[in-house]
């Protein structure tokens, strides 16, 4: 693993000579004609996903793989027992029970007794935003001075040196969106990272994938801010209500320049930009709501500005309304067990995931806590045998879902990461078990090919600049 | 009678033990064939466990039935002491969040005479929720102020708090970590008012962690030097104390050896400064959270001071916790240190009411970093038993210990097992949680029509 290191050093020192990666130019908003009078610079046009902080991660150098033996939980279908995968330039290039060793697969890992998921996606984390120490220098996460901060980017508050990363890596966890607290009625636009070393959070930044919005429903926004406002649930969805009637003007004064390019630029104003863009469709919203009753007055409020909400975060309700997110089309992200805490988390129960995903709604499972992120396999585990208790049918190939293929949905990356499938990008973990045993461990974990964690090799293992001199210990061992 | 027989009295009526009449409405049941875990005895292949009046009567792999006996099938099952968990706010914070429903904390900064079980909520949906997963009793600390209060032990069984207690006090409860954990409820509440103690009391909350140390060291001396001037404090003619009559007399129990002192610390050094208070006070000694007590694991082995701590904190969360690893408990209980696995160290949010039942992951956890079973089953069973002063009578099976058992249809720590029978002072308890009752209500939609 000595290579890792250097491996890491040049990669580092690639990605800050590389040139934009192409998808800034695909994006770059449309050009003004030449008879719209002085042309305005990209700061001064209003389209979403603009992407002026683009991404500038490379893959790390990876090696042909060949996995073999193992049990495959592919989120794409029933469990393969001695399966395989090959893993070339990056990329899934074969699964199933018969692969041949190809010539130029230099790595083998024989993974008999083990089993090989996805990488893990968690849609709700706040790593890099409220690192690790808890320290208030570096409490980034919540810009709680406004019940609408749409305006702020969560990729701005994050610390690439938190911790908290390397050890979400080792738990098998390869992609992660970052969201803003959830102390303002809507917190700002959040960040797809990939979970690794780096030194910018530009090189974490998933490349091409799209931004979300996050939103929050009941109790934080009317706590936070009793005394201004607002102060009530009906106060909380007036405030949505006003952000959303502003949006939708901003967007047809943009929408009329873009189809013209006449006249003024109408002034560009980054919440109802990130606003308009979830109007658009463009962003993704991302609510978080605990009560059943709370989202369906939000999913009226969609209906009324013309939105989707794409998912409903905590959602520890959502098994009272999992037919009305199944007709909608919305997501429920949620914790295994999580409750109690305050008044809308009170009716939290085990089996809500499996109720969710019984109901045909997509169901996914979510951390929102840096040592709850490494275990989300023993969370889904919890999940999984709640449901059977409740007598529903789940299968191991099932769940493995909640934390795979439909949290990449969410964030809609299905068609890059969160299924063994060929043209996938290899986001793999090799676990020493059952991913559903307590006693299991994330052994192995790459991300688009290359290993970038390994249980066995811990001197090597990613550990960020604060831990130096800090933390003796390797990150696990 | 005088203020010194009284409050020797009080002191006497406070440290509640369980009446024997709690126990009295118990059938007899033999439950056969499983595999047994006395814990305090090695595992019993195909053994039985006879309950009678509450108590455990008899253990072994060739015992005879009681006739009329209630025989509960354990064949391919495993029986086990029921689970404790010592260090919870079960029934002292009910939603976290509304104040109304937390009652963890004492007024001040000094309150080693708060009784928190004496306000402990019988009527918890989590009791029954906690109790199903196979948590059979549960330690109750309170939070707040240098000095926290007093920790109690109580049975999830029916019943009101008083008689829901297993024992209390079993410790008192101190902190020598600055900052947020200083601050509890009433704080917040009564900010400013706090100047108002008088007669040389502590009024202000420590400012740094020598400065607590300092607090905790004078707290014992005025205990010590309180202890033969009681009458002198009566006719108002002592100097100035730091805390009061009750506080005083609640300590006098640290320092006559009567009650450790549970001491929250996570840092190596703040670790090995109350190892080296408690033998230069000559007082019983648990420390709390112990984020980085591998690093002296032998030397609290030596010194008898136990560890009650978590099976899954590994992130350097503050820089009390640099050295935090998930192998910790593992490596004290190999140095020979008496571990209680608790939840989340003590640190965390909901796992402290609405998961304290998940303390039997947590053992599951500390197996995948390096306990054996066998010590993660005692770390959750006699070994908190024995920090919180109950091993005598939960905690273990065998003869003439309270019933306190469960049986599990497999591994007790693995996702996939339910704890099938759940017996708390000889009764099975069977009924369903408030959450169970969700389940049933919303397990087919639409309900109706709305």
């Amino acid at each position: 693993m000595q290579r890792f290191i250097r491996v890491l050093a040049a990669v580092l020192a690639a990605t800050f000579a590389a040139v934009p990666p192409p998808s800034l130019a695909q994006q770059t908003p449309p050009s003004p004609a030449p008879s719209a009078g002085p042309t305005p610079g990209p700061g001064a046009v209003s389209a979403a996903n603009t992407d002026p902080y683009p991404s500038t991660y490379v893959p790390f150098p990876s090696r042909p793989l060949l996995i073999k033996n193992a049990t495959l939980l592919t989120a794409a279908g029933p469990v393969v027992r001695n399966g395989s995968i090959l893993v070339r330039n990056g990329k899934i290039a074969a699964v199933g029970a018969s692969i041949g060793t190809p010539a130029d697969a230099v790595e083998v890992v024989d993974a008999r007794g083990k089993y090989v998921t996805p990488g893990i996606v968690d849609i709700h984390s706040h790593m890099g935003d409220y690192p690790a120490p808890g320290v208030s220098a570096h409490s980034d996460g919540n810009e709680a001075t406004n019940p609408n901060t749409a305006n702020v980017w969560a990729e701005h508050s994050v610390w690439p040196q938190d911790p908290q990363f390397p050890r979400a890596l080792a738990g098998g966890v390869t992609t992660v969106q970052v969201l803003p607290g959830s102390a303002n009625l809507i917190g700002g636009r959040s960040a797809i990272l990939k979970v690794v070393p780096a030194r910018t959070v530009q090189a974490m930044k998933f490349p091409g994938a799209r931004y979300g919005l996050k939103m929050a429903c009941g109790e934080n926004p009317k706590r936070v801010y009793a005394q201004r406002g607002p102060s009530t649930r009906m106060g909380n969805m007036a405030g949505y209500r006003a952000a959303w009637i502003a949006a939708e003007a901003y967007k047809r004064r943009w929408d009329a320049w873009n189809a013209t390019h006449r006249g003024d630029l109408p002034q560009r104003d980054l919440a109802l930009e990130t606003l308009a863009g979830a109007l658009r469709g463009d962003i993704y919203v991302h609510m978080h709501c605990y009560r059943a009753d709370e989202m369906a007055q939000v999913i009226d409020m969609s209906h009324e500005f013309g939105y989707k909400v794409r998912a409903f975060h905590h959602a520890v309700e959502a098994y009272k309304i999992a037919d009305l997110l199944a007709k909608e089309g919305i997501i429920a992200t949620m914790w295994a067990d999580w409750g109690g805490f305050k008044m809308e988390a009170l009716d939290s129960v085990r089996a809500n995931i499996g109720l969710v995903d019984a109901a045909g709604a997509r169901a996914t499972i979510h951390s929102d806590d840096p040592s709850g992120i490494q275990r989300l396999n023993q969370e889904v585990a919890k999940a999984m045998f709640a449901a059977k208790r409740a007598g529903l049918p789940v299968t191991e190939d099932v769940a493995v879902k909640w934390m795979t293929i439909n949290p990449a949905y969410a964030l809609g990356l299905d068609d890059r990461i969160g299924s063994l499938e060929p043209g996938k990008n290899a986001d793999l973990v090799l676990w020493d078990g059952d991913p559903f045993s307590v006693y299991t461990h994330a052994e192995k974990t790459w991300v688009d090919g290359a290993l970038l964690y390994d249980r066995d090799d811990p001197q090597q293992n990613w550990k960020t600049d604060f831990e130096l001199g800090y933390v003796r210990s390797a990150v696990r061992k | 009678m005088t203020m010194r027989t009284m409050l020797a009295a009080m002191a006497l009526a406070s440290a509640l033990a369980l009446p024997a009449t709690a126990l009295a409405r118990a059938e007899t049941v033999a439950i056969t064939g499983g595999t047994v875990y006395p814990v305090s005895g090695p595992r019993i292949p195909n053994g039985t466990v006879v309950i009678r009046d509450g108590r455990i009567a008899a253990v072994g792999a060739n015992v005879a039935i009681p006739v009329g006996a209630r025989r509960i099938d354990a064949r391919g099952k495993i029986v086990t002491p029921g689970i404790i968990n010592a260090q919870t706010e079960l029934g002292l914070v009910e939603v976290g969040g509304e104040r109304s429903t937390r009652n963890i904390s004492g007024r001040g900064i000094v309150n080693a005479d708060f009784r928190p079980w004496e306000g402990f909520f019988s009527g918890s949906a989590y009791i029954a929720s906690t109790r199903e997963d196979g948590i059979t009793t549960v330690g109750i600390f309170p939070t707040g102020g240098l000095v926290s209060g007093q920790a109690a032990a109580m049975d999830l069984a029916d019943g009101t708090a008083a008689e829901m207690v297993r024992k209390a006090p079993v410790g008192v409860v101190a902190t020598i970590v600055t900052g947020p954990r200083f601050t509890s409820d009433v704080d917040e509440m009564t900010a400013g008012d706090t100047e108002t103690a008088g007669g040389g009391e502590l009024a202000q909350p420590p400012a740094s962690r020598a400065d607590a140390l300092a607090a905790l060291r004078e707290l014992l001396e005025d205990a010590r030097f309180y202890e033969w001037r009681r009458a002198r404090y009566d006719s108002g003619t002592l100097r100035g104390l730091i805390a009061s009559r009750h506080a005083l007399e609640a300590l006098l129990d640290v320092v006559k050896r009567r009650q450790p002192l549970i001491v929250t610390a996570d840092r190596l050094d703040d670790i090995d400064a109350m190892v080296r208070f408690a033998r230069a006070e000559r007082i019983r000694l648990v420390i709390a959270g112990g984020a980085e007590a591998w690093k002296i694991a032998p030397r609290l082995a030596a010194a008898h001071v136990a560890v009650i701590t978590g099976a899954m904190n590994n992130i350097p969360e503050t820089f009390d916790r640099l050295g935090q690893r998930q192998d910790n408990a593992a490596l004290l209980r190999r140095a020979g240190v008496q571990v209680a696995l608790i939840g989340n160290a003590g640190g965390g949010a909901d796992e402290e009411t609405f998961n304290v039942r998940n303390v039997k992951y947590e053992a599951g956890n500390a197996v995948a970093y390096g306990m054996s079973h066998d010590d993660a089953l005692r770390a959750v069973t006699l070994g908190p038993a024995t920090i919180l002063g109950i091993a005598d009578r939960v905690g273990s099976l065998a003869p003439g210990k309270d019933a306190n058992l469960v049986v599990w249809s497999g591994d007790p720590f693995e996702f996939s097992t339910s704890a099938e029978h759940v017996f708390v002072r000889g009764r099975e308890y069977r009924d369903r949680s408030r959450q169970d009752q969700l389940i049933d209500r919303y397990r087919h939609l639409p309900r109706t029509n709305n």
